[in-house]
């Protein structure tokens, strides 16, 4: 079930680097989301709505928090938002993350940049369901870090910067060999860093999330697309995604 | 009580809105939010003979009121479409126009043919303006001649009323239009997007993977308009409008252009209730403006 409804701006703050916060309130759509789901929001008179993943969801107070970067006009115009105001959203739109592990199983969740948001919302569910969770994020640079604390306390948490200047140097690929046995991965980010992640991780249990650009955001304008492994037939990002088992579709 | 209807060859339409083709997929998605019975037609996305899998990513990009797309008529094919897709939107009360494609003359007339095997189809729109397929049908949009000879065989082929839909990438748009009506065209459908472009800084690359889209949204609407005012005085008949229509208001434009009834494409990406939104608004901006009917402010605007 989608909805297309107001959602309340119950907070908004920088938390990073051109990164921001927002918290949303709507008793119907924080009702029903699940992890790896994302918003379509409608941003001033864009002609198209802007996809963005849900980070974290508390039914009882019926909110949403939403990250995103600035990295163009409509998340620009979306930063300038305030306290108070309202958005019209489209959702919780597309399939999430399969949340049913065995308990007392590992997970390792591998989040790069602005992908790091909707594996928080996974890791704390599968921590309630008596998951182990190991995280790894990978950011550009330091002052684009954002939720370690949140992340540590779901477990073991590993940061890694391109540069160094936090944490460890280099990819989030480069620090796997040190986090010991994981059951099963979920990993979201750039397309590169999915790329080598994959293949690095080649016969494992896993789970990818993708973005692309989007238009209708519900599978009807077939513009965010992807190749099937065997190359005969397309997967919809919006509608059979955004969340992939890692074998099934070639990046 | 303002009367919606329209007669349109092949199409009694309860009313003048339908969505346009490649926006509203096969209606499937739509159909969680509203009842598509209530729409005046569904035009489909476009139908080749075989499957096609289109461009590659990315296929959208916003433009400053537009946006380009180039999704490259990705289809299953038209036997597929006829045995999960027109069965599908059968079960409403609409009439189902049928978008058809191909490279060739030959996979046009294949197409066509193919949905004389279904009596759930009521008219065919003849795609021969897709501007992203390097074979999609654009050389036979922009030549008046191999307009006509499309327009001709699609005729021969099929059994049901054929509205050519014109590629707004044309000096002369009258001509092609007159040379399609003289080739049989039951109606016409225009306009299609405007070829564009979009180059991203960061990358100095086009944002867009086949480079060009087609512009379509509200930037260009006073194209289509000025196009529609153009064609309607010079041919007899019918034309289906579309191009940047977001609200009720804008529906009226289009008839008093000399539209007979308007297509709804991309203002479903931003708002999927808006065909159903504008069919409940239309009766009260036509009595605003004095009609009391569609079929009466079709044509109006023109000045003599």
């Amino acid at each position: 079930m989608i909805k297309k409804d107001k959602m309340k701006i119950v907070s908004t703050r920088c938390i990073a680097k051109d990164t921001i916060e927002m918290v949303l309130e709507n008793q119907f759509i924080s009702g029903i989301a699940v992890p790896g789901q994302f918003l379509h929001i409608q941003v001033g008179k864009h002609i198209l709505r802007r996809p963005i993943s849900i980070a974290d969801c508390n039914k009882e107070l019926n909110q949403i928090t939403i990250l995103f970067k600035i990295n163009g006009v409509g998340t620009d115009e979306l930063a300038n938002y305030q306290q108070g105001e309202y958005l019209d959203v489209l959702g919780p739109l597309g399939n999430g993350f399969t949340t049913d592990g065995e308990s007392k199983s590992t997970v390792l969740l591998i989040g790069g940049g602005i992908g790091v948001p909707p594996l928080y919302y996974l890791g704390k569910t599968l921590k309630e369901n008596g998951i182990n969770i190991v995280t790894i994020l990978g950011f550009q640079q330091k002052d684009n870090v954002f939720y370690e604390q949140q992340f540590q306390e779901l477990g073991e948490t590993f940061i890694v910067t391109d540069n160094g200047s936090y944490g460890h140097k280099g990819f989030v690929t480069d620090v796997i060999d040190q986090v010991g046995r994981f059951d099963c991965y979920y990993s979201c980010g750039p397309i590169p860093m999915l790329k080598a992640l994959t293949a690095k991780l080649k016969g494992k249990k896993g789970f990818i999330s993708l973005e692309e650009r989007m238009g209708c955001g519900i599978g009807a304008c077939f513009a965010c697309v992807l190749p099937t492994k065997d190359g005969t037939s397309y997967k919809k990002i919006c509608k059979d995604g955004p969340v992939f088992q890692a074998e099934e579709v070639t990046l | 009580m303002t009367n919606l209807a329209i007669e349109l060859p092949g199409l009694s339409l309860k009313n003048p809105i339908m969505p346009a083709s490649g926006c509203f997929g096969f209606g499937r998605e739509y159909s969680d939010f509203y009842d598509l019975g209530k729409l005046g037609a569904v035009i489909m996305k476009a139908a080749t003979a075989t499957g096609r899998i289109g461009n590659p990513t990315p296929r959208v990009a916003e433009t400053a009121s537009g946006m380009l797309n180039a999704i490259g008529l990705q289809n299953p094919g038209v036997y597929k479409i006829m045995e999960t897709e027109v069965s599908f939107l059968s079960q409403f009360d609409t009439k189902i126009i049928a978008n058809i494609a191909g490279s060739t003359l030959e996979e046009y007339e294949e197409v066509a043919h193919a949905f004389n095997e279904t009596e759930h189809v009521h008219a065919l729109e003849l795609n021969i303006s897709c501007p992203n397929v390097k074979e999609g049908g654009i050389q036979f949009g922009t030549d008046p001649s191999m307009a006509a000879r499309v327009t001709e065989a699609v005729k021969k082929a099929s059994n049901l009323p054929v509205y050519v839909k014109l590629s707004p990438n044309v000096t002369d748009i009258v001509s092609m239009a007159k040379a399609v009506e003289a080739a049989g065209a039951d109606g016409l459908s225009m306009i299609n997007t405007i070829t564009g472009m979009q180059i991203h800084l960061p990358s100095r690359k086009p944002l867009i993977a086949n480079r060009t889209g087609g512009l379509s949204g509200p930037a260009i609407k006073p194209v289509a308009i000025r196009m529609i005012y153009e064609v309607s005085q010079q041919v007899n008949i019918p034309i289906i409008g579309m191009g940047g229509i977001q609200n009720a208001e804008d529906v009226l434009e289009f008839l008093l252009a000399g539209a007979s009834a308007v297509a709804i494409g991309t203002a479903n990406f931003q708002n999927p209730f808006i065909c159903s939104e504008i069919i409940d608004e239309l009766p009260n901006i036509l009595e605003k403006y004095g009609f009391h009917s569609v079929q009466e402010a079709i044509g109006k605007g023109i000045v003599s």
